[in-house]
Order: C-alpha cells, then structure tokens, then sequence
C-alpha cells in the first residue's frame, strides 16, 4: 500500500477543519446552557450561502463572512422559538436541521458542478518548504489557521474573562446568574448567534476547500459529529482539537484505504467515521459522574423568569 | 409589552388549535416563499394542498397519499412514545433501512419458495431488524448512558452505507445486470406486497398501519404502559417511585419505534419501491419526527398529521413538474411547519399577557 504518513496528517487536517469550527461554536452554545441541535442545519446553509457569495464574488473570504452570517441568521430562528417561545431545544435543533437541509438544497439548485475560487495558501516565510513539518503545519489556507486560533481565543474567554464567568454561570445556573441582574436570555442569544456563524464556517470551508463544490446534502452528518465532538471535549476547548483531529484521521484513513484499494467494500470503509464517533461518545459518557460533572449543569433546561 | 403568563393546566382547545394555525402560517410564509421564487403563490399553494386532493387528477393522487402517508404515521407511533418519556430516537431512517434489508434478505434468501409463510416471516424479520437496530443505542444509553440522539442518528450513515454494501454486494440481483439493486419483488409473488384494490394505493402495509393507530390509542389512554410513558415524560422522578424502571423504559421506548420503522421499511420495498437500491431511502424516518409532532404524539393526531404530510409530499411532486420547482421546495415546506408548530406551541402552556408598565 502506498500511503504517505506526510500527506495524510496534513490532509487530516484540512479534514478535520469543518468539524472543529462547528464544535467550537456548540461548545460556547452548551457552555450558556443550551442545546442546539441545529448543527448540521446551519453548517449545511453556511455550506451553501458561502458557496454562493464565493462563486459570485470570486472571493473565498467574503464566502466565509456571508456563510457565518447565514448561520448566525438560521441559529437566530433557534434562538427565538427556544428563548423567547420557550419551545423545546431538542425538538427545536431538529427542525433547524430539517429546514436547513431543505432550504440549502433549495438555494443550490443550478450551483452544482460549479469549482469555488480556491482559497490561497498562508504564507509562513517560506517554511511551507521544510521537509516534514512544512507540508503538515505551513501548507494550509487561512481557515485552518483560525479554526486554532478560534480554538485558542474561546479558551481564554472562558478561562480569564468576566465575560467567560458569566457565560459559564448562565449554563450551571440560570435561576441564580438571573437573580444576580445577568440578562439571561440575551446572553444565550449571543451564544447561540456565535454558534451559528461558527457552523456557518465550518460548512462553507466544506464546500470551499475539502471538496470543494456544492453537492445536495453534503454536510453528511458532519454536524452531528461535531455535536459528540464536544461531548467526547468534555466540554473543554483544547480537547474539541484533538477530537476533531482523530476524527479527520480516520475519514482521511478509510479514503485512503478505499483509494489503494484495500480489500473491503468502499460502503463499509465509509462506516469507520460514525462507528468511531459512536465508540468514542460511549468511552467519553460511560463513566457516569464524570460525564455528568463536566456537563453545563442547566443544558437543555428552558428558562423562564417568574417575574 | 407582551408577557407570558404560565397556564395552571394546558389550554385543551390551543392543543387542537395550534396545529391548524401553524398549517396556515406556513402557508402565509410559504406563499411568499413562492413569490420570491417568481411563481403564483396561490397556484402553488393549491397544488399542495388542494389539487392532491380534489384537483383532476386527484383520483391518482389519493391513492399516492395512502401510500406515502402509511410509512410515515407507522414510523410516527412509534416514535411518539419515547417523545413523550423524553426518550428521543432521531435514527428511524436508519431503523427503516435495517427493517427493509433484513426483511428483504429473508424474502430473497426464499426465492422463488412459493409459500404463504414467506411474505409474513418477512414481515416479522423486518421488524426484527429495526428493533435490533434501535437496541444498539438503547444498549449503549442503558449501559454506558451514551446520548441516544447522537448515536441513533450516527447509525443512519452506517445503515445506508450497510445498504450499499448489500445490493452492491450479496443482495445484488444475480439476475440483473450489474446494477446495484436486489431482485424485483414484484417478481417474486410470495414476497410482493401489492395494491390490494387496483388504483386505492391500499397495501398490507396501509391497512397494518390503521390496525396499529386503534393499537397505540389503546395503549395510551387504557394501558398502564400509556399511563407511565406519560408519567415518565412528566415527571421522572415521580415515576421513578411509582416503579418505573428509566432503564426498562428506554429499551421498550426504542426497541418499540425501531420495530415499527423496520417493519415501515419491509412494506415499502416489498411494496411501493419495489427493490432495495441505493436510492431506496426517502427520508420517511425523519419526516415522520415532523409527523409525532404535528400530531401532537397523540395516535388520532399523529394519523390526520401524516395524512397532511403526504399531502405535502404528493402536492410537492405536482409543484415539481408543474412549477418546475426543486423538489427541495416542500422539503423547506416541511421544515417551516415544525417550526411553525414549536413557535405557536407556547400558547398551549402560556397565556399571552399584554401588560401595560405603569411605573418603573
């Protein structure tokens, strides 16, 4: 079998990209207290709404800025039907999903078999051309850069500010943070806004770069993945990499071996990135109260003050 | 300023209200939808909803309705017994897949036994295979509390790419010509599950689905079963010391909605689809989540919500050839009603307050 341990982790990563924004953005929406099941929904219109404005445009950037505003827009119908109509979160993410799916395919229709412009590479002084390093660390685009840095810039919200704090206080305890005079709902909303536009990325960086074209549906569960990417996280930034990471390694694997012609069917081949997450969410949840202790302690909890 | 003001009991009349205005919300919203897609609204609206019914062709049509409406209101009872024990399996598509394969291999693995006994062993080893299906997350919420939302739906992908490994492989008609399809049921009479009344639409499968509406009616306002469901959704921990085993709960909950999407699944391949192939999943799994809500998990609802939604599904293949509109179109349709329902659902809870603020 031919396979290049350089390429591969230096296409793990680009795989893997998606699914890191998207779970960094439910990270901050669980941390306020709220399940958004929606995931795939929005990644699927930020894929399409992304695509649009790239192709339209000629510009991958805006692409990524119209695709996280489509997602912060589609979470923001969550946000009203949970927060304000306090409907149920669960029922909720789904019909965001169902809608999602239904409408991106609306809106991509006549956008297939179109190529996105490509999206450059970053450039890091020329250390791309490092034997080793240089493919798998400098060869990337912009997204791959930020998707970490996004990574980084959440961890230190939640860990050193007094916005983190609060955020944090309105996921454990939304009865006491309102009693302390925090608006509740508005910061939720906020949360849930982030997540949005976070999926939205995620999504259109599947359109733009991993595939890159506009096929019907092509999220393929990528959002749900990102769902148990935070609870197999913990519910703690760094770990969303390394989640995110053995997911990538595993659908960039199973291609491989689907490409060298392994002898196994490509259908079953296909199965290795659900049956890993599967695996990985009983590993993560089996241990009762540690899964509970590390869990936002009013998630999916609808809040309603009483006066 | 408007205020929410909780009821002390829900509104009985918003539960039957509430349905009916989100249908004409969505179909406000809808129509506009359409405008912005440069057709007549009001030509588009009555091809879903009007023409499928009593429109020219309707004596067609009405047949098409039973015919899509039997898998999703099968699927749907299921279903709405674990949405009410807060129990939430989203992976019925995969649990119909799994019931149409392993039903499907049974019939095949007969051919061409020509006895009275394969089309109901088959229709038993349908259900068996959704019910197994539905145990694995059952199983891995019991035993090591994994979320049943994200490992149920996980094992859609893997039960479609189970799909493909199947007509591409052993279920593959030996017959054909290299296509990836099993056999034709339609060929095979003991396995077929044909149209009873020539033009009806009305299969086994149809008239099974009315047998299990009067079923789960009975099960959930005269059977113990009905009573604790309900007492586990609404109170958890009261149901707990009434003796209501979460574990047993769980299992049953799945286990129930697996075996009736996986036999769903076995009347449709026998049935109306005719053969597995890649294509044969229709998304009937999840549009049936759409179907336990609107029918407010109530059996009578649920079968006047699924009958609508395949009105929806027929009228959205008018809209298709007629409008020549994506058949995406009634995707989003279907979308927007649930969430039409979520939103208008707060009045069934809530009184809306308008409250004037005299002084702050």
């Amino acid at each position: 079998m031919d396979i290049s341990i350089v390429s591969l982790l230096a296409t793990l990563i680009v795989a893997a990209t998606p699914i890191l924004l998207a779970a960094t953005g439910e990270l901050i929406v669980e941390k306020s207290g709220v399940l958004n099941l929606g995931v795939e929904g929005m990644m699927i219109i930020g894929a399409i709404c992304g695509f649009i404005a790239a192709v339209n445009t000629d510009s991958p950037l805006i692409g990524f800025i119209v695709a996280a505003l489509a997602g912060a827009a589609l979470s923001l119908l969550f946000a009203v039907l949970t927060q304000y109509l306090l409907a149920n979160q669960v029922a909720s993410g789904l019909a965001l999903t169902l809608f999602g799916l239904g409408l991106s395919a609306l809106l991509g229709h006549g956008y297939s078999g179109i190529k996105p412009p490509s999206s450059p590479k970053m450039e890091w002084f020329g250390m791309a051309e490092l034997p080793v390093v240089g493919p798998i660390f400098f060869n990337h685009d912009m997204m791959v850069y930020f998707s970490i840095f996004l990574v980084l810039v959440v961890w230190l919200f939640l860990k050193f500010t007094r916005g983190g704090l609060i955020l944090r206080a309105v996921g454990e305890n939304h009865e006491a943070a309102h009693a302390l005079g925090y608006k509740v709902i508005r910061i939720r909303i906020l949360a849930i806004m982030f997540g949005g536009s976070c999926a939205g990325m995620g999504g259109a960086y599947l359109s733009l770069v991993r595939v890159p074209q506009w096929t019907e549906g092509m999220t393929a569960g990528a959002g749900w993945i990102a769902l148990a990417i935070v609870v197999f996280a913990s519910w703690k930034p760094w770990r969303l990499i390394l989640g995110a990471y053995l997911f990538g390694g595993v659908t960039i694997l199973q291609l491989n071996l689907q490409a060298n012609g392994f002898d196994m069917p490509v259908s079953y081949l296909s199965m290795a990135p659900y049956l890993v997450t599967i695996v990985v969410l009983v590993i993560m949840s089996a241990d009762r109260r540690r899964a509970s202790l590390n869990a936002p302690a009013s998630l999916g909890k609808i809040f309603h003050a009483s006066s | 300023m408007i205020r929410l003001e909780p009821r002390t009991d829900p509104s009985q009349t918003m539960i039957i209200l509430t349905p009916i205005l989100a249908v004409l919300a969505t179909m406000v919203v809808g129509g506009i939808l359409f405008v912005t897609l440069g057709k007549n609204p009001f030509e588009a609206i009555r091809m879903i909803f009007w023409d499928p019914l009593f429109g020219e062709h309707a004596f067609y049509y009405r047949g098409q309705i039973l015919v899509k409406a039997a898998p999703l209101i099968m699927i749907a009872l299921g279903l709405s017994f674990g949405f009410r024990a807060g129990i939430w399996n989203i992976g019925a598509e995969g649990q119909f897949i799994m019931g149409a394969v392993m039903g499907g291999a049974t019939g095949l693995a007969l051919y061409p036994l020509d006895s009275f006994i394969v089309f109901p062993l088959m229709v038993v080893m349908g259900a068996l295979g959704g019910f197994l299906w539905a145990m694995i997350p059952a199983f891995l919420k019991i035993r090591f509390n994994a979320n049943e939302i994200l490992v149920s739906l996980m094992l859609v992908y893997v039960a479609f790419n189970f799909l493909i490994g199947m007509v591409t492989g052993p279920l593959r008609n030996p017959d054909g010509f290299n296509f990836p399809e099993s056999r034709s049921f339609q060929d095979f009479p003991a396995a077929h599950n044909p149209e009873l009344w020539a033009g009806t639409g009305i299969h086994l499968g149809v008239l099974t689905t009315l047998g299990f509406v009067i079923l789960a009616y009975i099960m959930i306002t005269r059977h113990i079963f009905g009573f604790n469901v309900r007492l586990a959704g609404q109170a958890p921990r009261a149901a707990k010391f009434a003796g209501v085993s979460p574990n047993k709960m769980i299992a049953i909950c799945l286990g129930l909605s697996g075996a009736l999407a996986g036999m769903a699944g076995l009347f449709e391949v026998t049935g109306p689809a005719g053969k597995l192939t890649t294509t044969f999943p229709l998304g009937y799994g999840f549009t049936a989540i759409i179907v336990a809500f609107l029918g407010r998990l109530h059996p009578i609802g649920i079968l006047l919500a699924g009958l609508l939604m395949a009105v929806t599904y027929v009228g959205g293949d008018i809209i298709q050839s007629q409008l020549s509109l994506p058949k995406a179109s009634i995707q989003v349709f279907q979308g927007m009603l649930l969430f039409f329902l979520l939103a208008v659902d707060v009045l069934v809870n809530f009184r809306l307050r308008i409250s004037k603020r005299i002084s702050k």
